[in-house]
């Protein structure tokens, strides 16, 4: 009955010849995938660099046209930009370094088997599960309010005048709340890196008499090289996009001290509806990713065995 | 064997605790503070001893519009998570069970589209949405992250079908199996796992993320995401409310996430890092 004939194992056309059994046409498999992802790779891109080069603002239709390079002039002619890529900067540049720094250390503790070990961990990374929205209003509000948040009651309780973090120190209090964010991730790579090393490298290391600090800084951080290039990496380019954070605690002030690339774009793209100005923002936006990208595809590439 | 673990372990333990402590310390604080009243909530010094209260519980639930952000963010989750793997699945067996020479450049370009920075096409997607209606909608979203995590789930399926043993189906076929007994009773149980930590994954990303979502959404098809924030704006001094809010919001991707440590460092790091 439906017991087929020799059908071959899966979609019907054969090609003449493959590789080693790999005669199946597969295009069907992969097509959807890949036209889908063609489309959302190049359509909105396309449309951003035309933009860019458009006067267009969506609050007035009237206004309409060629710009041809005026949105760039304009946007290199604002301050906004430049203070806007330095924050960008300086918050990937400070979590990325706070997380792999805190991060290492913390697999190297945790490579060391201790009672509850299992539960330290699970609490250790929860962060990482927490949307953006919460975790930036708990940091706003029940930690760091100057009133009635609890670093000022600690503040207080030393003697200290508490601390108002958005007003004084605006950009390192979004850096301290996405540190926190991040810190989790670049554990548990580093932390699975770390695993892989050996236990005769580690008990070679220890009979040669080394200790538990120049294991950590001449054999686990050596091997953990590349697990770090890939946090760095994978970070950076999450990390150039931060914008929940900001949208919740600062709005990017006081003034723009906390606008990083991305809250500027949702400020030109979103509060102002300037189309042009935001995609030119846009198109820099992506170019900065991309460098990341090039880097990161090529390390991957280095490992896929395929 | 054991010889080679020496003191430090004692001293890590306790370092490796206090951190944990801390690092869960802010999480803990909101879902003790969801348990107070309100005066208590901005209270300094904060009381240390109280009588919890489920009241803030209750009145989240009484809002109507609660549920329906919560209901928001399941459909955009669980939707978004099924046709992402509707897509993937196939593409990442064909391209482990049946590589070609062109395989490995497509799972490259997959990885590169990731790169794509959302900020950078905010503008396009925001027209293109609004253009087909679709602004303030639940297919918005869910189409806007089937497509941001596709390359993630054909990349960690494709890891995870990698290590399967490739002549699974003919050898089945041999033994008598056809072709629906072969996937179905041969391949599925060995492809499950994969598929299932995948979905994990996916819907952690889409439950969390938070930039389309407050950029895309008003208050129809707003997720918990977007509620959060929205909450903070005009009702900021209702701590207690708001923690209770966060913690509903919270929970099941904390418990997801517990489950899937492993998975995820696979699946974030595109196989890189084992």
């Amino acid at each position: 009955m439906s017991v087929s004939t020799a059908a071959p194992p899966l979609p019907t056309s054969k090609r003449a010849k493959g590789g080693t059994g790999g005669a199946v046409n597969t295009l069907p498999l992969v097509s959807p995938a890949v036209l889908l992802l063609l489309a959302w790779s190049l359509i909105p891109l396309a449309m951003t660099i035309i933009y860019s080069f458009q006067r267009y603002n969506l609050l007035n239709p009237l206004i309409q046209g060629w710009a041809g390079i005026n949105n760039y002039k304009f946007l290199f002619a604002d301050p906004a930009l430049l203070s806007s890529l330095v924050v960008t900067v300086e918050l990937v540049v400070a979590v990325l370094a706070i997380t792999l720094c805190f991060g290492a250390v913390l697999a190297a503790l945790f490579e060391v088997r201790f009672p509850g070990r299992g539960v330290a961990r699970v609490l250790f990374i929860a962060p990482f599960f927490v949307m953006p929205t919460v975790s930036a209003l708990i940091w706003k509000n029940l930690l760091m309010n100057p009133v009635n948040g609890l670093f000022a009651f600690l503040l207080r309780s030393v003697g200290l005048a508490p601390v108002d973090w958005f007003a004084q120190v605006p950009l390192l209090s979004i850096i301290i709340i996405v540190a926190w964010q991040w810190l989790p991730f670049a554990f548990l790579i580093l932390l699975t890196a770390l695993q892989s090393l050996s236990e005769e490298t580690l008990e070679a290391a220890r009979l040669d008499g080394a200790g538990a600090v120049s294991i950590f800084r001449h054999v686990q951080v050596p091997h953990m090289g590349r697990a770090i290039s890939v946090v760095v990496m994978m970070e950076t380019i999450f990390l150039l996009g931060v914008f929940a954070e900001i949208y919740v605690t600062t709005s990017g002030g006081p003034g723009i001290a906390t606008t990083n690339l991305a809250f500027l774009i949702y400020q030109r793209a979103l509060l102002a509806f300037n189309v042009g100005g935001a995609s030119a923002a846009g198109v820099i936006a992506i170019i900065l990713a991309n460098i990341m990208a090039m880097f990161l595809v090529r390390t991957v590439a280095n490992r896929l065995d395929v | 064997m054991s010889a080679g673990r020496p003191r430090p372990s004692r001293a890590a333990g306790v370092i490796a605790w206090i951190a944990s402590l801390l690092m869960f310390f802010p999480i803990f604080w909101m879902v003790l503070a969801s348990f107070k009243t309100e005066v208590q909530a901005i209270q300094t010094p904060p009381p240390i001893v109280f009588t919890p209260t489920l009241e803030n519980y209750a009145t989240i639930f009484e809002r109507a519009d609660y549920l329906s952000f919560a209901f928001n963010s399941i459909v955009v989750s669980i939707g978004a998570t099924v046709l992402m793997l509707l897509l993937a699945v196939p593409a990442a067996f064909a391209m482990s069970f049946y590589p070609t020479a062109r395989t490995r450049g497509t799972l490259l370009w997959m990885l590169s589209t990731k790169m794509l920075p959302a900020v950078g096409v905010l503008m396009p997607i925001y027209i293109i949405s609004k253009t087909a209606g679709l602004l303030d909608t639940r297919t918005a979203l869910i189409i806007v992250y089937v497509l941001s995590n596709l390359p993630i789930g054909v990349w960690m399926l494709f890891t995870f079908f990698r290590e399967l043993p490739k002549d699974i189906i003919e050898a089945s076929r041999i033994d008598g199996a056809n072709v629906q007994q072969a996937i179905f009773q041969v391949l599925l149980p060995l492809v499950a796992p994969g598929i299932a930590s995948t979905s994990l994954l996916s819907i952690i990303l889409c439950w969390n993320e938070a930039f389309w979502s407050l950029n895309l959404t008003a208050h129809n098809a707003a997720p918990l995401t977007a509620f959060i924030a929205s909450f903070s704006a005009p009702e900021g001094l209702f701590w207690a409310k708001l923690s209770a809010a966060s913690t509903l919001a919270i929970a099941p991707i904390l418990i997801f996430g517990w489950f899937s440590q492993k998975q995820l460092v696979r699946g974030l790091t595109f196989g890189a890092v084992k």
